[in-house]
């Protein structure tokens, strides 16, 4: 009975098979028999009917909602300071980004630099403490991912430590640098360090076996299962780490400066609250955000280029 | 002919956190030089375990295996697998995917164009020249699945080892692959031990049908001779006695004398 219910598709099968023209002459060398089409090199993207005029009505559904919700947090924040003499209103601080933003790279000493510089600087302390943390983290992932026994041996550590607020770094930082600056930079790098560790680890231990299996089939040598396989098959999760640990390093700079001084953006939110220039720290709030947001984009940006679709 | 890949009384117990499996139990079997060996039986019987054991990605817990009189201790590329789910590189193209094999093997003592040329002549085998530059994702699954066997051909190897290699196909796809396997193997003489659920194909491909018992502990139950001479056209042989018949003995076994316990409940 089995046996009956098993061979009537098979039978089916066959016989379509046999009607398959390559079928009928399979002494002739491979290269002679039928070759499939080639599929279409065009991404689906392209498919896409370019409008003939302009979509009004696609644009507006796309900007309408962002913009209702930057107008309504506007809206209750105008409504909330309309009696406040201490509180700025809308139209006070954008009055003061346009006088800021007019010379924002004047410099009258130390502790009196414009906002560009302040940024500028800012960035420049996330990007060492991130880029140290990046050379230290990605590789130890890596390490950790790939070794079992040293998984085992971090993995608590790192537990450990990573749920630990910057803040706390830093007196660690300054007592071994005694200098504000590399205590800045270290508080950057031990907060950032741990996505990318982490990311990365998980990536290695999550390439699949079968690549591992082609690798060593192949036998290929340690050097080029590296760059031919794990780097490649590890690269999108290792990107997530790094826009995670941007992230955090972005955050981390403000409250760090504040502690540090110096010349950066979290430093002057604090030396504008020590001159009670409210509209600033506000303008300061979304300077922080734009700058965040737009590292974010930007690593977004370099996954995409380095994704691969399966 | 010489006893190319000898198996010898192999024992596989895996570990796993649930306690010991006994997977496979006394295993023997020769093959020979230029043969084309199909292990079939029903699915959790092994035989990709045994496959695996012959490429050597896994061990032994007992037993013995040689290959050309050489005891098979890790994979080579002498021993070429097509994996059953294609298993190309994702961000490489057809070519570079091959290329890496071709590279591996013959890297030392042949110059780059010489690479290339041996790259490139594995895929047109395949009936794939048209698609060098194209990443795996671009083309179809049988598609990937003849790039797979180019990047295992391309390595020269003394025994072509293939995991279901069309078992992911359709049935027309799977034909036509089965025909194009069957004119490489002549014209490169391959040994081949190949791993199946489809008894059609491996009557069709073998020149030995090894049929396993069920798991746990299973082990080689019958081995059936096709003497149906080559080349093969699946058309004549359609109504050919000796294929009816060889097939009739593998459907026996699988389904009458070595029935898969949830198949009887079924």
């Amino acid at each position: 009975m089995v046996s009956a219910v098993f061979h009537s598709p098979r039978a089916t099968a066959l016989d379509s098979a046999e009607r398959s023209p390559a079928g009928s002459s399979p002494a002739k060398p491979a290269l002679t028999l039928a070759k499939p089409p080639a599929t279409p090199n065009d991404p689906p993207r392209a498919a896409a009917p370019s409008p003939a005029r302009f979509d009004f009505s696609g644009l507006l559904a796309k900007v309408l909602p962002p913009v209702l919700g930057l107008g309504l947090l506007i809206g209750i924040w105008a409504l909330l300071t309309l009696k406040s003499t201490t509180f700025p209103t809308p139209a006070a601080t954008f009055d003061a980004a346009l006088k800021l933003f007019a010379d924002p790279f004047y410099s009258k000493g130390p502790n009196d630099q414009g906002i560009g510089w302040n940024i500028l600087f800012s960035l420049e302390r996330v990007a060492l403490g991130f880029g140290l943390a990046a050379a230290v983290g990605i590789p130890a992932g890596f390490v950790i991912g790939r070794f079992d026994f040293v998984n085992r041996m971090f993995s608590p550590l790192i537990s450990l430590l990573r749920p630990v607020s910057p803040l706390a770094w830093l007196p660690i930082g300054l007592l071994v640098f005694k200098a504000a600056n590399p205590a800045a930079i270290w508080t950057i790098f031990i907060c950032s360090i741990w996505p990318m560790v982490v990311n990365t680890a998980v990536g290695v231990q999550r390439v699949p076996q079968d690549y591992l299996n082609v690798a060593r089939v192949l036998n290929l040598s340690e050097w080029k299962v590296m760059t031919r396989i794990l780097l490649p098959a590890v690269l999108p999760y290792m990107l997530t780490g790094v826009r995670l640990s941007v992230g955090t390093a972005w955050l981390v700079i403000v409250a760090a400066e504040m502690l540090t001084g110096g010349v950066g953006i979290g430093f002057w939110v604090w030396d504008e609250w020590n001159n009670l220039n409210v509209q600033h720290i506000i303008i300061a709030i979304f300077v922080i955000g734009i700058v965040g947001l737009a590292l974010e984009q930007l690593l977004i940006l370099i996954a995409k280029r380095f994704s691969f679709d399966q | 002919m010489n006893r190319f890949i000898q198996i010898h009384n192999v024992e596989m117990t895996f570990t796993t956190k649930k306690g010991s499996f006994h997977a496979l139990r006394e295993i023997d079997l020769i093959v020979e030089q230029g043969e084309f060996v199909t292990l079939i039986g029903h699915s959790g019987c092994g035989k990709s375990t045994l496959l695996n054991l012959i490429a050597g990605l896994t061990k032994p817990t007992g037993g013995s295996l040689l290959c050309d009189n050489r005891e098979i201790s890790a994979p080579g590329p002498e021993r070429a697998v097509v994996f059953q789910n294609h298993s190309l590189l994702p961000w490489l193209s057809c070519f570079d995917n091959v290329h890496l094999a071709v590279e591996r093997v013959f890297g030392a003592s042949e110059t780059k164009a010489q690479l290339d040329a041996r790259t490139k002549a594995a895929l047109e085998l395949v009936g794939m020249g048209h698609a060098l530059a194209k990443r795996p994702h671009e083309i179809s699954g049988g598609m990937k699945q003849r790039v797979g066997i180019a990047r295992a051909l391309a390595m020269e190897p003394k025994v072509l080892l293939m995991d279901e290699p069309f078992g992911a196909l359709d049935a027309l796809t799977r034909a036509r692959l089965q025909d194009e396997l069957l004119a490489i193997v002549a014209k490169t003489r391959s040994t081949v031990v190949m791993v199946t659920h489809d008894v059609d194909e491996a009557v069709l491909l073998s020149d030995r049908i090894v049929m396993m018992t069920n798991g746990p502990a299973a082990t080689i139950g019958e081995v059936l001779r096709i003497d149906i001479p080559r080349p093969r056209n699946r058309v004549e042989l359609a109504e050919d006695p000796d294929y009816v018949h060889a097939r009739k003995a593998v459907i026996d076994f699988l389904y009458t004398r070595h029935a898969h316990r949830e198949t009887i409940a079924a």
